[in-house]
Formats: structure tokens, C-alpha cells, sequence
């Protein structure tokens, strides 16, 4: 059983990505109760920029809200799952720490038993790749240009996920739909939105996008698809900000598999999307 | 004449060390991290450069620069550093420090400050309501938007660890 963390950006800012979401996961009979009361995660770069100590005593909470329900923390995002997945590294193996944080956090403390997941993996791991396949509706025939995010499988000591470098659980997921996943330069290489570099110092960031769309658009790439809201929101918003010629579709992981496992499109949310998604529906 | 070019304080690097970036002095500057920082390709920030300063105390080099600010936390370096250096972990240490020194950019106040009002990195507007509607959503979702008890937890422990004092109003 899973409590589905919601976090800031999906629920806030493209509640297509949540409602995707909760429909893929009744699609594939994933079993998962509401979270509620829970807060930011709270954002890894710019909150830890600022006050660790602040930083892991909200996530403590959040993640002793997980714990009282017995369940194990589902994220949608990259930077949830990196904040979290974090903060319950430390609290479980930094000695003192828990004790610590607990005199902060309100009721009885974190024991430190949730167990932070991130969607993609529950998919590839508990669900697998043939199983979805074999739900596939409606087989999509488009070139994707899948990009990891930051914080999914990093850093790889303590997510034990997939190499780093060089990884394929996405590619294998986006596969599954009847999509081809393209090759493209500096694949594995940041969006250019975390650590504030968004809000702090937003051209930088816009240069770093403008190298992956450039790349996948190279490829020959019709959409790219992420596991994050963020970079998610980096790349629709970012291509904006670029201008002309800057159109490449931006898609969450739960929409593209949405699509694939026939829900409603309506239900997928593409009108909050700022680069236009119609081309490849 | 040196001293009017480098002003080393080792009390800056024991503070770095002590805010969690205990891995710094095993560095070896190879330059790893610099050939894989994405920043490093689009500005003049060279992480490298960043930690050897961060070892030998130049605090007054490191804490005002908006180099310290170009790191989006990838942790590519960390990744391929052949010597374990948790090199994230010391950007972090030293922006809690610029923080606490009074350098902090507008925007990222602004950020802090949208937690500590309202628990999430941004606010929910009408636009937005409809547009969850629309999606099949409840308008408001069941976050600390929804319940103001576990908001108010949230401002508890904020006010416990003095951060929005730490950050001051927007």
C-alpha cells in the first residue's frame, strides 16, 4: 500500500500530471490512499540551500505522516523523491539525528520506517514492463526523447536504481507504450532548472535547456518525456522563454502512460501545458 | 604584498566541514567535476575552483559570488569524483553559510517565504482551482491547503528552527 505524495508543482501548477496519475495507478490496480495534511517536501535545492536543520524536520514530517498510515511514500516528482528519499537516508543511518529532529516535529516523532518511492520505479519494479505492456490500449507511435531528471537515480550510493550514465528503466517504461525512445547528446544531463538555479539565475538555467531541446530536436524526437514536474515545468515554461522555433512537447511519465492506457484525454491536463501538446495527439 | 589578495580564514572551512561538507579536504583538485558540470559549460563557475577556495578558507571570495548559485545539484561530479568528495553536500554548506551572512538573492526569499506561509513552494489561484476541476480533482487538494492544523504543524516547526527569522519577510 502506498500514500501518494503529492508535492507543490503537480497538484499546483499541472494537475494534469496528478489526475494522470491517480488514473494510471487504478489502470494498473496499484492500491494507494491520500497523504493528507502533507507539505512541500521540502524542495532539496532551494530549502537545503538555506537551513538543512528546517529542510529535515518538514520532511521528517512528511514522512512520519507515511508512517502512521503504515504505508510506503509514493512520489511523482524527482525533487520529492530526492528530498525525501534523502532525509530518510539521514535519519535512519546518522546517528542522534532522529532524536534530534523528533524535539521539532509535533506528536511522537519518526521512527524512521517509511520507505520513499518514486513512481517510475514501482512501476518498472512491482509492476514490470510486460504487464504494461499487455494493458497497452492504444499503441503510440512516436519518437521520445526520455529525460531522466537529476534526482531520480542520484546520487547512485544510496538509490541503487540503475547506473547513472548509462541507464534504461525509463527507456524500457516508454518503450512499453509502443514508443520509441531516440538517442540523443548529453542525454543524461541536467534541464538546468534545480538547486534555485531557476528562480536565482533563470538565464543559466535557459541555457542548459536550450542544449537538450536543441539535442533532442536533432534526434528527431516529437515530445520529451520526464519523471519530474520540475523539469517537466523547465522545459514547457523554459521553451517560452527561448522563443521561436522552441516547441517540443513536454509530457510526465504518467500522461504519456495515460495515454497509451486509454484515459481520458481530457483527464490528462494538456490545456495547462504552455508549448502546445496537440501535435502528437 | 599577498596579503591584499588572499585573506585565508581556516574558522570558514572548520564551518563548511561542520555544516556537512566533511568530505572537503579529500580533494585532490583533479578537475573531474569540472568537466562534467552542466554550469560549468554556460558560465564562468568552476567547481573545482569552488572547493579548493572552500579548503583554504577564502570566505570572503566564496560567500558574495553568484558562482555559488549556479549549481543546480545534479550531482554528476559527485557521481565521478574518484575521490568520494560529497561536492553538492559542500555547495550546500557554504549557501547555509552565505544565507546566514546575508547573501541571499530576492528570488529565493521569495521561495522561502511562500513555505513559510503557506507550506508549498507556490500558491493556489482560482485559475488553478478550475483548472484541477477541470481534471476531475478536488478544487483545493488534500495538502496543508486543505487542512489548517497540519499547516499550522508546519509553522510550528519553522518557528521552532527560527527560519523565518532566519529569512525575513519578502
Amino acid at each position: 500500500m502506498y500514500s501518494l505524495f503529492l508535492g507543490c508543482i503537480a497538484p499546483l501548477r499541472y494537475p494534469g500530471i496528478e489526475s494522470a496519475t491517480r488514473q494510471v495507478l487504478s489502470a494498473l490496480n496499484i492500491k494507494y490512499n491520500e497523504l493528507e495534511g502533507a507539505s512541500c517536501c521540502p524542495a532539496p535545492g532551494v530549502m537545503r540551500s538555506f537551513d538543512e536543520k528546517t529542510w529535515l524536520s518538514i520532511a521528517s514530517r512528511n514522512l512520519q505522516l507515511s508512517e502512521k498510515k503504515g504505508t510506503e511514500l509514493l512520489t511523482i516528482c524527482n525533487g520529492c523523491y530526492g528530498s525525501l528519499f534523502e532525509a530518510a537516508h539521514i535519519l535512519e543511518h546518522e546517528e542522534g539525528m532522529r532524536g534530534k529532529i523528533n524535539e521539532i516535529i509535533d506528536g511522537d516523532g519518526y521512527n524512521g520506517t517509511t520507505k520513499v518511492r518514486h513512481i517510475a520505479e514501482v512501476l518498472y519494479k512491482e509492476i514490470g514492463v510486460d504487464e504494461i505492456k499487455s494493458k497497452v490500449k492504444d499503441e503510440l507511435k512516436l519518437n521520445v526523447a526520455v529525460h531522466y531528471g537529476c534526482h531520480f537515480l542520484k546520487p547512485s550510493k544510496i538509490k541503487k536504481l540503475d547506473d547513472p550514465e548509462r541507464p534504461t528503466i525509463l527507456d524500457e517504461l516508454i518503450e512499453a507504450t509502443g514508443a520509441v525512445s531516440v538517442s540523443y547528446k548529453d542525454k543524461q544531463m541536467c534541464c538546468g532548472a534545480g538547486g534555485g538555479v531557476r528562480a536565482g539565475s533563470p538565464k543559466v538555467a535557459l541555457d542548459m535547456t536550450r542544449n537538450k531541446v536543441d539535442n533532442m530536436k536533432a534526434a528527431g524526437a516529437q515530445c520529451v518525456v520526464t519523471p519530474c514536474p520540475f523539469c517537466h515545468l523547465q522545459f514547457d515554461r523554459g521553451q517560452k522563454e527561448l522563443g521561436e522555433g522552441y516547441d517540443l512537447p513536454a509530457i510526465h511519465l504518467s500522461q504519456i502512460l495515460g495515454l497509451a492506457l486509454g484515459v481520458d484525454k481530457s483527464k490528462l491536463g494538456f490545456e495547462s501545458h504552455v508549448t502546445p501538446v496537440d501535435p502528437i495527439l | 604584498m599577498a596579503d591584499e589578495y588572499v585573506k585565508p580564514d581556516p574558522e570558514f572551512t572548520k564551518r563548511v566541514i561542520e555544516a556537512g561538507g566533511d568530505t572537503v579536504n579529500l580533494c585532490f583538485q583533479c578537475g573531474t567535476c569540472t568537466g562534467s558540470c552542466p554550469s560549468g559549460r554556460y558560465t564562468a563557475f568552476r567547481i573545482r575552483r569552488m572547493i579548493r577556495m572552500a579548503q583554504l578558507g577564502l570566505k570572503d571570495e566564496v560567500l558574495p559570488s553568484d558562482d555559488l548559485w549556479y549549481c543546480t545539484t545534479c550531482y554528476t561530479c559527485y557521481e565521478r569524483c574518484p575521490r568520494g568528495v560529497d561536492i553538492p553536500g559542500i555547495v550546500l554548506a557554504m549557501r547555509s553559510i552565505a544565507v546566514r551572512e546575508g547573501f541571499m538573492k530576492e528570488p529565493h526569499k521569495k521561495t522561502a517565504n511562500f513555505i513559510i506561509n503557506n507550506g508549498h513552494l507556490m500558491s493556489l489561484k482560482d485559475e488553478h482551482k478550475a483548472l484541477r476541476k477541470n481534471n476531475g480533482l478536488e478544487e483545493i487538494p488534500p495538502t496543508v491547503l486543505m487542512y489548517e492544523d497540519a499547516l499550522n504543524n508546519v509553522k510550528d516547526i519553522i518557528k521552532k528552527t527560527e527560519f523565518d527569522k532566519l529569512i525575513g519577510g519578502a
